[in-house]
């Protein structure tokens, strides 16, 4: 019999997913040691581009359980490949307006080249895995389905 | 392999595989969730068919979507227990 509400590793963080702003100034305490002196912070945002019409919101939704666990894979990763890294992210669900924060993840390291690296594995690894999906809402209300166009890192 | 599953296998009793719908796919069928039944031998492939038969609206997903086994990406292929949970994920999109 498989336990699915189960299978957090001991260690998880607290929930990676929230429903309000995300707050830049926690995760980066969360971070922050006197040891580790490179901080990389990617923040991504409800963007409204020249062809994206009149979009006034994104509304985030999630397979939460297997987001949680996928975080703590990624994450998990990250550590395995940069073990000096102290790395966080938050993801905010729900409706998102433009210009406002949707993800940030945050890397510390003793020197910048993996915090550089740390922070871009998990933001690229997360776009590829995570079970998120977002719905544009337009201004007149009406509601569509917005599809990532990432096809590999650097989009 | 545990005793229940041994007397399932022998007595040929099917199993019960929860689907789970996400995003367009939960809109297309009108529900977020579904329980299959299927024989003891079933894969996921197998779960997708019954569930694109079962559901409302079940053949406008697509053949071969994106789906987790147990909050784990998963392929086609892989053997299905009872009490598993399948996901039929859109196109992810998160970040």
């Amino acid at each position: 019999m498989n336990w699915p509400c189960c299978r957090r590793s001991p260690g998880a963080e607290v929930s990676r997913l929230v429903r309000g702003p995300i707050d830049i100034a926690e995760l980066t305490q969360a971070v922050s040691d006197s040891h580790l002196g490179g901080t990389t912070l990617f923040v991504g945002s409800v963007r409204r581009g020249p062809d994206d019409g009149p979009v006034i919101a994104i509304e985030y939704s999630a397979y939460d359980e297997m987001a949680e666990a996928e975080f703590d894979r990624i994450l998990a990763e990250a550590t395995l490949r940069w073990p000096a890294a102290r790395v966080k992210v938050r993801h905010r669900l729900g409706r998102i307006p433009v210009g406002e924060a949707s993800i940030a993840v945050i890397a510390a390291s003793p020197h910048r080249a993996d915090a550089f690296a740390a922070c871009r594995y998990v933001i690229e690894e997360m776009k590829q895995r995570v079970p998120i999906w977002k719905k544009e809402i337009l201004q007149d209300g009406a509601e569509r389905w917005r599809a990532d166009h990432t096809a590999g890192y650097g989009s | 392999m545990y005793l229940h599953d041994r007397l399932s296998k022998a007595n040929g009793s099917m199993i019960s595989v929860r689907c789970r719908l996400f995003a367009q796919y939960a809109e297309i069928v009108g529900r977020d969730e579904l329980t299959v039944k299927l024989p003891p031998e079933a894969t996921v492939g197998d779960a997708v068919c019954k569930l694109r038969e079962q559901a409302p609206h079940g053949e406008l997903l697509p053949e071969r979507p994106l789906v987790a086994l147990n909050q784990v990406h998963a392929l086609p292929d892989q053997p299905l227990q009872d009490g598993d949970e399948l996901a039929l994920l859109p196109p992810v999109a998160g970040g």
